[in-house]
């Protein structure tokens, strides 16, 4: 068995997840298995992915935040992501990620919610 | 694994041609090694972050496509060869495997044969946002050719 390349942090209800520098198919391969093990054991009403470690991320990325994403919108949760850079946010919004989840800028921000949300390029705004 | 490279001088126009080849083991430990050496050779046309960051999303989408769907997670070669011409930079990824039926559906943003729905469906359509050419040869039983294209430094 390979060593996981994520670590998790339970916060309350919320479940951080850090992610790996390099965020790719061989790289995401136990996260499924893995998240699935700690939605069951635990009551999470909130998934936060941490990207501040991540400098490369393709499609495979995408394809676990949008399944992520379909699973906490199914049990009426919510899914959310901090520590972005530049290079992440734009693979983010061509994949459509940046409609669907917020990104904030610190995980506290992730944690809580809100409006204060970053836009691509990295500026904040508050939401309404 | 074996690699090779080779600078031709061609005759007309002397323009100089670089040409870079690998052969992998279809591994997924492989997706980080194939655009990490791509990177690496592409440094010499002096791009810039986003150019490099650009590219190895591409190969990494197209490596991870020959691994997962050409050769099903069984083992196989991947044939990569990447061409410096000027300032156009050419990369093929080719796998022995299943093959492609439907090239048109297959590269349909969304589209994917995964039934774990861990996969966005995405990967032609990355290739396509951050290279400048994706054409795709395929041949069911034979294997499939992704050959993109990229001018660095405009």
């Amino acid at each position: 068995m390979t060593e996981s390349a994520f670590t998790y942090e339970a916060r309350g209800q919320a479940l951080v997840i850090h992610l790996p520098g390099e965020l790719d198919h061989h790289n995401c391969r136990n996260l499924r298995y893995e998240t699935d093990l700690l939605l069951a054991e635990n009551y999470i009403t909130r998934l936060v992915f941490d990207f501040s470690k991540t400098v490369f991320m393709d499609s495979s990325g995408i394809g676990i935040l949008l399944n992520r994403y379909k699973q906490m919108e199914g049990s009426g949760g919510k899914v959310a992501i901090y520590g972005a850079g530049p290079r992440i946010l734009r693979v983010l919004n061509i994949g459509g990620i940046g409609k669907l989840v917020p990104c904030y800028d610190s995980k506290e921000a992730a944690i809580e919610g809100g409006g204060r949300q970053m836009i691509p390029g990295g500026k904040l705004w508050e939401q309404r | 694994m074996g690699t090779e490279m080779r600078r031709e001088n061609q005759c007309e126009g002397e323009k100089k041609k670089e040409i870079m080849r690998m052969e992998l083991e279809s591994l997924s430990e492989n997706e980080e090694f194939a655009r990490v050496a791509v990177a690496m050779f592409m440094s010499r046309m002096d791009p810039t972050m986003e150019e490099i960051d650009d590219v190895k999303t591409a190969v990494s989408e197209a490596v991870t496509n020959a691994v997962i769907h050409g050769y099903q997670g069984e083992s196989g070669i991947i044939y990569i060869q990447v061409t410096i011409e000027g300032r156009l930079l050419s990369v093929e990824v080719e796998d022995r495997g299943v093959g492609i039926g439907d090239v048109k559906k297959a590269m349909e943003p969304m589209y994917t044969t995964d039934t774990t729905g861990e996969r966005s469906g995405m990967g032609f359509s990355f290739m396509e946002a951050f290279m400048d050419q994706v054409q795709v040869k395929s041949a069911p039983g034979k294997g499939t050719c992704v050959m993109m294209k990229k001018r660095i430094g405009r």
